[in-house]
């Protein structure tokens, strides 16, 4: 357990493998631009959060790391994301298999309406992961061990996991994401719908994740932020205009807007 | 006058009133109307209620009433007169008491008129109608007239045929003199009725008038009133499905007096044997057994499923989740243009069109298919039922939250993978519900099969025979002239009460399915 | 802990994973072409419908005419020269005018004994109704009466049919019902454009006949508007009511309960069930006539009021609370509230409602059919205690019926009911569009 717990400091003066790298992006939706060309590189093993007022483009920069706002009709993407070595915006890459590399669990748990362990079964199902039962069993144990969830629902994996707590929900949601073993796992504002304590447990489990998921987080808590991130990147009005090591952004920001907006000047 | 006339003149009275009410209310706060308790309009309002509402309550009464009143009048004068005339003809006549029989040809005409009279109901329609025509033309004539008349001098149906009035039979002297009791009986009910229109349309004039202060919380009074009219209003769609009810039940408890229970609901052979008017109800009326009616009605229904079922829900899948606006924006209300058409024209199109291909393609792959058979009436209403099926599992689909499709697809799910395994089991009742009340629509729909299904009622398999449902023999046994009270006609009544409670059964539970589901996303 | 039971994601993470992509792909197109698939054959029954309609249809439009020289004779109509209207309307008069100048015109002697076989079949091929419809033009004009005037008169069924192409010649003489002699004529008359097809106004104008050359939607018509009259009138005032009280006043209760499941439920209850009620209720126990628009009316009226009902409602929903707080804020009633702002703001909902509610009503036929609108009715009604039919009525009543002429009136009539449906709902749509508010 000791050897796990983040050191921030230390980690956020060496430079790790980047595994996401972003550069001009721009987004519409619509005639209406949400994104002013982003850079932004997410570096590999590392908790990226995403920080900024509402409707400055956080969200919507996060959801084009998996391509999910090509769910929405009237959303265009410019630029280019390279995960890897391969951008994801190029028309042949599979959107199916970038998101089985890429994870998302979003603002509001959203278990499917399906037994605790089917949920966690169907991403390894659809992709075919799995050879047999035993090891999709194996798949979905090891899933909510990873996710911290397994004590406390191993006797009832086949009641509905609507029926969780909100923050059991959440970390159901995560653990599925897992099951699929991506290597980014992207979260939109995980603990807006959460209370305190179950909102602990989360950031607990995204700091335990770290070691095997590179993490991008969305969140409007700058103290969820400095407490989960090694690095922060502060959004404004659909531009990138401060990032770097989450100590640094919030001890000594280089940009006015930063320092207002961490010192809740605006927000 | 007749009953329009009078709505009209206590219109106006109450109209009348009601300025009166509005200028007294204006006057007693010499025209500072602000230091009224409510604006002066309500004043008059409150005229009006009071002098309309209790007049035209009691006019409807009493013309609801009066024509009951009326029959009893008529009928217990005749029975008297008829009972009297014949005895005394009897004590003149040679023939004594015995021989009073049904359809005794020797006994005298006004004893068989009595008898007649006494025993069959439709004899008594008969001479009431006859009765009131009488009267009506009695009502016409000016005092000379009616003086030779009484005399004697003149006879009474050339008269009447002058008056314009034409008889059918010669009316003997107890059917003129009921039509001069039923005359009193008129004009006394008239006088009734003046009288108390005038007495309630004064009072109800004067109390509230006289009422009418500043301090009078007119607007309130008025409020309360309007609040009665509208739960009246309300209460009228509960009424109607009593009314659908009783009314049905009665005359399906009238048909249960002739056909045993178990021999409808279990009967194997459908054979009414229709019976012309007027003859006597034979013990041999025919057999009445619901189940071929009962099997052709879900057979054909069943057909119309699989039809409409697949074609809708992956319609409905399709415009919820693929589909682009434009494409929705077009294919949907095109989709739903087929719900629009009325029933008679898809009847028509099985009649004329789909019935003689279905049988020429059947002929030319060796198929004998009969033009009015299971599958031109299934499929056809299968075409009607697609956009019940499609717009409601479209709505429904719909409303599975957003946030699971994302959850899935940020899963790496493909769309169809997506659909088939989170969104449509989430969306399953709804999905159900609608399947259910498509099957409803399907029972009771009646104009397709009464074109295209036959008459013949079949306990057949085969889909290529002519089968008959439960509304095709609702409509053939009330259609033509028949009798009514025979089980002939009054076994329509019976199939309706089963045919609604099949399809209230149905429909309750498909919208407290579609109900819970609306809750659980809300 | 955690991380030890688990083999480090990283490790699969890295090599390439097979996703079976390219089945699941197919899977995919499959499934997205079965609703492909369903929308397409959703609209290829509708085209088909159309088409199946308008191709059998757009020839009653349509009625083959012959144009006479008429001398209207006034020892012939009028021998007692007295004009008396009574006189005029024996319409076996008009027929010693027609037949002649017809035979002459196909080159048949009047006269001529040998020829009297002939003539008999020529007299077939104009219609009967023909006589009468000259009676109908003197007697709305006597002093026509003793000129010369040239008229285009109905020809039969069976030869209206025949010159629109519906009857073969190719069939056997036996079988068909329009032999070789009269062809012969037909051809001749056609050639010197005596014989012609003109616009059948008659369609919209007669009432029922066994003739189709005579038979028309016009007393079907007009009973369908006495009903959506008394539709009109009964089930927007009633429907209203009923909704305010229970969108407004109702408290939430077991009773308002059970009054909502039951509007829901008998806007789902088969139409012939309320044929069944009009019968026992409004015929049988309070007396109303037999075949009249007023039991029609009411039936339906009880039929719509569930449509509007549930329609008025929604729109009284969509109402924000916050126009009620503002009106109540000020010290109106709830009345006043309710009146003078929340209707207002709903009539465009409710007017959308009242009238998709009518098109329904005016499609339905199987309540009609039980309160015995299935009556031959010749003349118009002028009130709705006549007797009287209504369009689809009308539509079940022809389609029945076996002469060929029929089955094209049968289609017309159908077009012309999908005309005033279309309409109806057109403006229901146009009326959302123009007044819909988003708040």
């Amino acid at each position: 357990m000791q050897d796990m717990t983040p050191i921030n400091t230390a980690e956020a003066s060496e430079r790790r493998a980047i595994k996401i790298s972003a550069k001009e992006v721009t987004v519409h939706y619509g005639a209406k631009q949400a994104l002013f060309g982003v850079d932004l590189d997410i570096e590999e093993n590392q908790v990226t959060s995403l920080i900024g007022p509402s409707g400055c483009g956080k969200s919507t920069f996060l959801r084009c790391l998996n391509r999910m706002n090509d769910t929405i009709d009237i959303c265009s993407v410019g630029g280019q994301i390279r995960l890897g070595d391969i951008n994801i915006y190029d028309p042949k890459v599979d959107v199916v298999e970038l998101r089985a590399r890429v994870g998302m669990v979003f603002q509001k748990p959203n278990p499917f309406p399906k037994s605790i362990f089917e949920n966690i079964a169907y991403g390894p199902r659809i992709h075919g992961l799995c050879r047999d039962k035993s090891d999709m069993e194996e798949v979905v144990v090891s899933s909510l061990q990873k996710a911290g969830l397994f004590d406390e629902v191993k006797d009832r994996l086949d009641e509905p996991g609507t029926g969780l707590s909100g923050g059991q929900q959440q970390r159901l949601c995560i653990a599925r994401a897992i099951a699929v073993s991506p290597e980014v796992i992207l979260m939109d504002e995980p603990c807006s719908a959460l209370d305190p304590i179950a909102t602990a447990k989360v950031e607990e489990l995204i700091d335990e994740l770290r070691e095997n998921y590179t993490i991008v987080i969305v969140t409007h808590s700058m103290q969820q932020a400095a407490r989960v991130s090694q690095r922060t990147a502060f959004f404004h009005l659909g531009n990138i205009v401060e990032e770097g090591p989450t100590e640094q952004i919030f001890t000594m920001p280089k940009d006015q807007r930063t320092q207002d907006y961490i010192t809740g000047r605006f927000g | 006058m007749s009953p329009l006339w009078l709505l009209a003149v206590i219109f106006i009275v109450a109209l009348t009133g009601a300025i009166l009410g509005r200028s007294r209310a204006i006057g007693a706060v010499d025209g500072e109307v602000s230091t009224l308790h409510s604006r002066p309009g309500y004043y008059g309002s409150y005229v009006f209620i009071w002098t309309a509402i209790p007049a035209a309550l009691f006019m409807a009464a009493l013309l609801i009433a009066q024509p009951f009143f009326n029959r009893s009048v008529v009928h217990d004068h005749l029975f008297g007169a008829y009972e009297s005339g014949c005895q005394r003809s009897l004590s003149f006549g040679k023939s004594n008491a015995a021989i009073l029989k049904a359809g005794d040809e020797n006994a005298p005409q006004i004893c068989r008129d009595w008898i007649e009279f006494r025993d069959l109901e439709t004899r008594q329609d008969l001479v009431q109608g006859v009765v009131r025509n009488v009267a009506d033309g009695l009502a016409l004539l000016n005092k000379d007239e009616l003086t030779k008349l009484r005399a004697g001098l003149v006879a009474i149906r050339p008269m009447m045929a002058q008056k314009g009035i034409a008889l059918a039979e010669d009316v003997s002297a107890p059917i003129v003199s009921a039509a001069y009791r039923l005359n009193d009986a008129r004009s006394r009910a008239n006088f009734l009725l003046y009288g108390g229109l005038g007495i309630l349309l004064l009072a109800g004039f004067l109390g509230s008038y006289l009422r009418i202060r500043p301090a009078l919380r007119a607007r309130n009074l008025v409020e309360a009133n309007i609040r009665i009219a509208l739960i009246i209003a309300s209460s009228i769609a509960v009424l109607t499905t009593v009314g659908i009810v009783l009314s049905m039940l009665f005359e399906a408890l009238n048909f249960f007096d002739h056909v045993p229970l178990v021999d409808f609901f279990f009967g194997t052979v459908w054979d009414p044997r229709f019976q012309s008017v007027g003859r006597q109800v034979s013990s041999e009326g025919g057999q009445f057994g619901l189940l071929p009616l009962l099997w052709g009605t879900m057979f054909i229904s069943l057909v119309a499923l699989l039809v409409a079922v697949p074609i809708g829900l992956f319609a409905a899948i399709y415009m919820a989740e693929y589909a682009t606006r434009p494409i929705r924006a077009v294919a949907k209300p095109m989709l739903e243009i087929l719900a629009g058409i009325p029933t008679i024209v898809y009847g028509f199109f099985a009649l004329v069109t789909v019935g003689p291909f279905l049988r020429d393609a059947g002929a030319s792959i060796g198929l004998s298919i009969s033009a009015n058979s299971v599958l031109t009436a299934g499929f056809v209403m299968g075409i009607m039922l697609i956009p019940f099926i499609s717009s409601l599992s479209d709505d429904i689909i719909s409303a599975v939250p957003q946030s699971l499709r994302d959850g899935s697809l940020g899963l790496g799910a493909t769309k169809s993978e997506t659909i088939k395994q989170v969104i449509l089991p989430a969306a399953l009742p709804g999905i159900v519900a609608s399947i259910l009340l498509a099957a409803s629509r399907a029972i009771g729909e009646t104009m397709i099969v009464v074109m295209a299904a036959g008459i013949a009622a079949n306990l057949t398999a085969n889909p290529f025979e002519a089968v008959t449902t439960v509304t095709v023999k609702i409509v053939s046994q009330l259609t033509g002239d028949l009798e009514f009270n025979s089980p002939q006609t009054l076994v329509a009544f019976a199939l309706g009460i089963t045919l609604f409670f099949i399809t209230l059964g149905l429909n309750v539970f498909a919208l407290h399915i579609v109900r819970k589901y609306r809750e659980q996303y809300d | 802990m955690t991380d030890l039971s688990v083999p480090p994601a990283q490790s699969t993470a890295q090599m390439p994973r097979d996703y079976g992509l390219k089945k699941r792909y197919a899977s995919e197109a499959r499934f997205k072409l079965y609703g492909m698939i369903a929308i397409g054959m959703g609209l290829l029954f509708l085209t088909l419908l159309f088409v199946s309609i308008i191709t059998k249809g757009y020839t009653a439009f349509e009625q083959t005419k012959i144009q006479l020289s008429l001398t209207l004779d006034e020892k012939i109509l009028d021998p007692a020269g007295t004009r008396d209207p009574k006189q005029l309307a024996k319409a076996i008069r008009y027929n010693k005018i027609i037949e002649p100048a017809f035979y002459q015109a196909i080159g048949l002697d009047p006269k001529d004994k040998a020829q009297k076989a002939d003539r008999k079949l020529a007299k077939k091929i104009i219609s009967r109704g023909a006589a009468i419809e000259l009676r109908d033009m003197v007697l709305d004009n006597p002093d026509l009466i003793g000129t010369t005037q040239s008229v285009w008169i109905l020809a039969s069924g069976d030869v209206d049919s025949f010159v629109k192409g519906q009857i073969s010649r190719q069939t056997d003489e036996k079988r068909r019902q329009i032999k070789d002699k009269q062809i012969a004529w037909i051809d001749a008359l056609l050639d010197q454009g005596i014989m012609d097809k003109k616009f059948n106004s008659g369609l919209f104008t007669f009432g029922a006949s066994s003739r189709p050359e005579t038979a028309g939607i016009g007393v079907a018509v007009i009973g369908s508007l006495f009903m959506m009259g008394i539709v009109l009138v009964l089930a927007l005032p009633i429907g209203v009511a009923a909704s305010i009280y229970l969108e407004e006043f109702a408290p939430k209760n077991k009773w308002t309960d059970l009054i909502e499941v039951n509007i829901n439920n008998l806007a789902a209850v088969p139409s012939i069930v309320f044929g069944l009620l009009g019968l026992a209720v409004f015929i049988n126990f309070a007396g109303l006539p037999r075949s009249a628009s007023i039991v029609g009316g009411l039936v339906l009226t009880l039929m719509t009021l569930p449509t509007i009902i549930i329609a008025t409602r929604s729109a009284l929903k969509a109402v924000p609370p916050s126009i009620r707080e503002a009106a109540l804020g000020v010290g109106a009633s709830k009345t006043q509230t309710i009146f003078h702002h929340v209707l207002p703001l709903a009539s465009p909902g409710i007017l959308t409602g009242t009238i998709i509610g009518l098109a329904q009503a005016l499609g339905e036929t199987a309540p009609l059919l039980m309160i015995g609108m299935v009556a031959f009715v010749k003349d118009i009604p002028v009130s709705p205690l006549d007797p009287a039919t209504a369009l689809p009525v009308q539509i079940y009543m022809w389609a029945g019926a076996a002469e060929r002429a029929f089955v094209e009136r049968t289609s017309a009539a159908i077009l012309i009911l999908l005309a005033f449906l279309a309409i109806m709902n057109i403006s229901a749509v146009l009326l959302r569009r123009r007044f819909e508010r988003r708040w």
